[in-house]
């Protein structure tokens, strides 16, 4: 890549792309106009900057997905994570949104093809870092919701509370996470038991939830501003033992809502919705 | 409570009395010794976050650090914005410290002479630059729009080098000391860079000190280092920030504080992070030193007492 003249005279100065590119490359050759005191050689001076890069990124991925990294071991996860890092870089320098496709890269990566239900804890893992970081908002309560005239409730629409995701799976990934974050053993879990979880921050601490039947269909239509009622017939159509009742219940528990909306007559009622 | 309400009352929150950091210890704030700090008897004289750590929407980081700075004066230490970069700066970026900046109202915000972005990617390392003209105006115009964007002063601080560019035309402080006349940006000075960069250079680093605007820093930050050897066996010491700070470095900051007087001092420690006591026992040696320092620094004359 050309460097503009401006910041490099020509012919003169390795650009500091060269210096990237070896960073995260180790057999290319320590970068030209890299130099020790005197003019020695610097090619053990350049590997600190090149273990710091590495180390550091793959220290933030096993900070970022815990339970991944108990679940391989300590030594194979950070062999591993090298070959993420090498191939992926975080686009900003906020580290904690590091690792967006590490799920991708697990499902690609064949020396853990045999863990099929890891790259789904990975994305659960993700969440649960991205509801942490999520942006303050009031939860849509119990009253709330009991202040809406009944024969409008089919028509209610909701407002996503921004620490709520819903991941299905077809692993038994809520209770792998659970187990593995509480230091329990997973002998008895059978992890090709499908499971779908749910995310969310209630009050201040971030929570993971096993969702019942048909609640994932309910809940993410309902996070894609379907009405209640379109979302109560397709989770029916889904799961025949979906229970309305239960779902909505533990949608106001889980804190996965901010804000409620009818639209009656196009006379739009707002309670707790967050858009300005 | 509704939503504006609770909206009036976190503009209400964040407005704090006291932004003046003093001239005592601080300390790097880690997440796990919130609570301790806030029991403790000992107050310490102020606390200093990355600012990238409380650059995301809400929740538990942006919690703590509003209950730390209700109680404490704070520094935001920038280590993201690549400032020594070959391209411009992102400007998301700055506005993201920009934000952090006006909620928490720190007394002093600071960032590194180095750069860790290159071509959209984030290397998460403050990477070395040429001390050469071209390099020198880029930086000086990042501090510019940093301090306008901003709308106020910012130190910067020298780093710890590992390695030269053989096209560098200038001293590291000759560097550093042209960055600040130009741009009026004030320096952090971090004495632990000082003396990794200075062994690993091959120099003195009282020479290093002599030569430094000591006028101009408005902040020290001391911290542990590693041991390492270079290509050619000699020791390459590492900033690694997981261990007490060395007994030269603390050597070398009894020099310095002798010299120009207390200055805000934090204690860093981001690796292998231990409980709260050792980091107060760490920010009370500093203490000690600044404390038995106060009356009899020698104002105006380094040139003559470090050399």
């Amino acid at each position: 890549m050309r460097q503009s003249a401006e910041i490099s005279a020509p012919g003169k100065i390795a650009p500091l792309g060269d210096f990237t590119n070896a960073l995260v490359n180790p057999d290319l050759p320590t970068p030209k106009g890299v130099i020790g005191p005197g003019g020695a050689k610097a090619d053990k001076r350049f590997n600190v900057y090149r273990n710091n890069v590495t180390v550091g990124l793959v220290n933030a991925l096993v900070d970022i997905f815990p339970a991944v990294h108990r679940l391989v071991g300590d030594a194979f996860f950070r062999k591993m994570a090298r070959v993420y890092v090498q191939a992926e870089r975080p686009r900003s320098p906020l580290l904690f949104e590091y690792g967006g496709t590490f799920p991708q890269f697990l499902e690609a990566f064949a020396p853990v093809k045999h863990l099929s239900y890891l790259a789904d804890v990975a994305r659960l893992e993700r969440q649960w870092l991205d509801a942490f970081h999520a942006a303050d908002s009031p939860v849509l309560e119990a009253q709330d919701l009991g202040a809406v005239n009944p024969e409008d409730l089919p028509q209610a629409r909701f407002t996503r509370h921004p620490a709520a995701h819903v991941l299905r799976s077809s692993f038994a990934v809520v209770s792998i996470f659970s187990a593995n974050r509480s230091g329990q053993s997973l002998a008895d879990i059978d992890p090709d038991a499908a499971e779908d979880g749910l995310v969310s921050r209630p009050h201040h601490d971030v929570e993971v939830r096993q969702l019942p039947p048909g609640a994932a269909v309910f809940l993410t239509m309902l996070m894609d501003g379907e009405t209640l009622g379109q979302a109560a017939s397709q989770a029916a159509d889904e799961a025949e033992d979906f229970d309305l009742a239960t779902a909505i219940s533990g949608m106001l528990e889980a804190g996965i809502f901010a804000g409620i909306s009818i639209n009656t007559n196009s006379k739009r009622e707002t309670i707790h919705d967050q858009s300005d | 409570m509704t939503p504006s309400t609770s909206r009036a009352n976190a503009r209400i929150e964040t407005r704090f009395n006291d932004s003046t950091v003093p001239a005592r210890a601080g300390a790097g704030l880690k997440a796990e010794h919130v609570d301790a700090i806030l029991q403790d008897d000992y107050r310490i004289g102020f606390l200093e976050v990355h600012a990238e750590n409380y650059m995301g929407d809400g929740g538990a980081p942006h919690r703590a650090l509003s209950a730390i700075r209700q109680n404490f004066p704070l520094c935001v230490h920038g280590v993201g914005l690549s400032i020594g970069s070959e391209k411009a700066l992102d400007k998301a970026h700055l506005d993201r410290l920009k934000k952090v900046v006006e909620r928490y109202e720190p007394g002093l915000v600071s960032e590194h002479l180095a750069w860790s972005t290159h071509d959209n990617s984030y290397y998460n390392d403050l990477l070395p630059v040429p001390y050469d003209q071209p390099t020198l105006d880029r930086v000086c115009d990042h501090i510019d729009q940093v301090q306008e964007v901003l709308g106020r002063k910012i130190l910067l601080e020298n780093p710890s080098t590992y390695l030269q560019f053989d096209h560098s035309t200038m001293s590291e402080t000759d560097f550093i000391a042209q960055i600040a006349r130009r741009t009026g940006c004030g320096l952090l000075l971090d004495i632990n860079n000082v003396f990794v960069s200075a062994t690993n250079q091959h120099y003195r680093p009282l020479t290093y000190l002599s030569e430094f605007p000591l006028e101009k820093v408005e902040e020290i930050h001391l911290a542990g280092h590693a041991t390492d050897t270079d290509d050619d066996g000699r020791p390459l010491l590492i900033d690694a920030h997981d261990r007490p700070v060395d007994d030269a470095v603390w050597k070398l900051y009894d020099i310095v504080i002798g010299q120009m007087g207390p200055v805000p001092t934090l204690i860093e420690w981001d690796n292998d992070v231990p409980d709260w006591p050792v980091l107060r026992r760490e920010a009370l040696r500093a203490d000690e030193i600044l404390e038995r320092r106060a009356g009899n620094y020698m104002l105006g004359s380094r040139h003559a007492a470090i050399c």
